[in-house]
């Protein structure tokens, strides 16, 4: 294993310089050599340069826009931190007060996802470094009613599945708030700051955090992995693609260029997990753990072949596999996945409590997302390992331009 | 209203002057104005002066103030003298400063706010700020309220602001009458407090 030293030894970046640093003048490191002392020199004078102007771009610079066609955080690429947070409304919060709520938390949005401080910012500072911070809000059944606007029919919770093992505090909500950035502090404060103006209209009913591959670990674009080890997501239509707009935006009244979400918190037993054997494994979802191909193909984004068998006569992606059981021979019945991982204290006897939030968004629940999990339903040897606690259904909105607000063509 | 007695800076007349030009602005304005918009450079010295990032912390009933950021464009500095809006019947321009015993404490600023040629006055908690004295209405968050301000040379700027839920800015008042208690509890929007 050479690589640790030839690392060190390179000092290419500000982080080995300090560390180096300290190791040589402690004199811990001993008959290096020559070798060391050009590192040394290296690792110092890239010290001293990062102090001033970063090498490479920070990505806590990195903004994407606020305002447009489509509110941001959807056809985004998945940032690293995602934060769920739902809200009831308050009781006496009418239709003029919803106006009141999202003419600030827009302005607010707007602000911090462009790496500018929110009026009344107590923190300002935390707010300088964005990361991609995208701030995405959704309207549930009793947002709508209270709007007193047309809900879309699909605009309700979702029927109960047998699987559902639902606990009501990660269900439902009037107001969804998905705040997704690469950086963690980044998301709190942004959290923070929306929540302070929420308050005065609504309550926190359920909050949920998750994540992603932290920003660098891996390319850019690769498809997430779940904490079971599998690729989710490939099957995904792409944004920028005709495809991806059919399946994503709604096109009708208020929520033209706005789209559904459903958030499922799906509990991941990796427990049980542990004792299934990769080959199992494999066959339970129809993919490779390896590189998320099909059980029938090479590459990730190969096409399955559900009509390949073993030489005995049976299919090699299995009946019962989670690939073979979402997938629809209706085109329609597509959806886009954007979920996160959550890891959470562990409880009782077990030493993991994960899973999924399960996040997807779709033109038409009813139409698009209703069918494949009535499928999966019925039968998905996945569900062994996995169960639903959390449910909530969302309309979410357009985006909207500068100058107006998220909602407003529902709420003027 | 025994603010009143503490301000004799300013006769009645012009005070009174002031006010009904500001009703006039006040009712040609913007009522559309979004909370996102700042106003356009108006109509103050040179149009020199611009306001941005305006808020007005929430509250019930009594005090309030407002906060932003007075730049000033031009190469003459520029003082505002007074400030008028429908939310309030009186306004005053305050500063923040130590009193004897090192609390910190607002009072009105003699003279009014100067904001040199070139240079940004921040008013923001805690420093220069805009005390609105007596609430009209209860000023609730996402709401807008329109300000005049009013140059030395009489000439006049106008700015919307949105109201916000603000826990922060409860100086002490000078001379400690009235208590001036702009606090969570006073607003609407009480809540446990913060819990981070």
């Amino acid at each position: 294993m050479p690589a640790p030293d030839k690392g060190a030894r390179s000092g290419r970046n500000g982080m080995s310089g300090p560390t180096r640093r300290q190791l040589l003048l402690g004199g811990a490191v001993a008959g290096v050599g020559a070798a060391a002392a050009i590192g040394t020199d290296h690792a110092l004078s890239s010290t001293t340069s990062s102090a001033g102007e970063p090498s490479v771009p920070l990505n806590g610079q990195e903004t994407v826009p606020f305002h447009g066609t489509h509110q941001a955080g959807i056809d985004t690429a998945a940032q690293a931190n995602g934060l769920f947070v739902a809200l009831d409304l308050l009781d006496g919060t009418d239709r003029g007060d919803l106006v009141r709520m999202m003419r600030i938390l827009t302005d607010d949005a707007a602000r911090l996802t462009q790496g500018v401080p929110a009026l009344a910012d107590s923190e300002p500072e935390l707010a300088l470094s964005p990361a991609r911070l995208t701030v995405t809000f959704g309207f549930g059944p009793g947002f709508v009613a209270r709007a007193q606007g047309q809900a879309p029919a699909w605009l309700k919770a979702l029927p109960s599945f047998t699987v559902d093992r639902l606990l009501p505090e990660f269900c439902d909500g009037d107001l969804l708030l998905q705040i997704a950035a690469d950086d963690p502090l980044t998301v709190a404060h942004a959290a923070r700051m929306l929540l302070k103006d929420a308050r005065s209209f609504a309550s926190v009913r359920w909050s949920q955090q998750g994540f992603r591959r932290a920003h660098g670990t891996v390319k850019p674009g690769t498809t997430m992995r779940n904490l079971f080890g599998q690729v989710d997501g490939t099957s995904n239509p792409s944004p920028g693609t005709t495809d991806f707009d059919r399946v994503v935006w709604n096109a009708e009244g208020w929520l033209a260029g706005g789209t559904s979400a459903v958030v499922r918190r799906i509990g991941m037993d990796l427990d049980k997990w542990d004792r299934l054997d990769r080959g199992g494994r494999e066959q339970s979802v129809g993919r490779y753990l390896s590189d998320g191909a099909p059980l029938t193909g090479t590459d990730e984004l190969d096409e399955p072949d559900f009509a390949a068998t073993t030489p005995i006569g049976f299919p090699v992606i299995p009946e019962f596999s989670h690939l073979r059981r979402a997938r629809s021979e209706n085109e329609a019945e597509r959806i886009f996945r954007r979920a996160y991982n959550y890891d959470e204290r562990p409880t009782g006897e077990g030493v993991s409590r994960s899973g999924l939030i399960f996040v997807s968004f779709q033109a038409d629940v009813e139409r698009q997302f209703v069918p494949i999990q009535r499928r999966l339903d019925q039968l998905d040897l996945l569900n062994e390992w996995t169960v639903p606690v959390g449910s909530a259904v969302f309309a979410i909105p357009p985006g909207c331009s500068e100058g107006g607000f998220v909602g407003d063509a529902l709420l003027t | 209203m025994s603010a009143w007695l503490t301000t004799s800076r300013r006769t009645t007349t012009t005070g009174l002057g002031l006010l009904l030009a500001a009703a006039a602005l006040t009712l040609a304005g913007c009522a559309s104005e979004s909370p996102t918009v700042d106003a356009a450079p108006g109509e103050g010295p040179d149009q020199s002066v611009a306001f941005s990032d305006g808020w007005v912390k929430a509250a019930d009933s009594g005090m309030s103030a407002a906060f932003g950021a007075l730049t000033n464009a031009g190469s003459d500095d520029v003082t505002v003298v007074s400030a008028t809006t429908e939310a309030s019947s009186m306004l005053e321009l305050h500063e923040t400063v130590a009193n004897e015993s090192g609390e910190m404490i607002m009072r009105e600023i003699e003279g009014g706010f100067v904001i040199p040629a070139g240079d940004t006055l921040s008013l923001e908690p805690g420093g220069n700020h805009i005390m609105l004295m007596d609430l009209s209405d209860p000023l609730e968050a996402g709401e807008e309220v329109t300000f005049t301000l009013t140059f030395a040379d009489d000439s006049t700027y106008e700015f919307a602001a949105p109201v916000k839920d603000y826990s922060g800015a409860n100086e002490s008042y000078e001379g400690g009458e009235p208590e001036m208690d702009m606090g969570s509890d006073s607003m609407g929007s009480d809540s446990t407090g913060t819990d981070g």
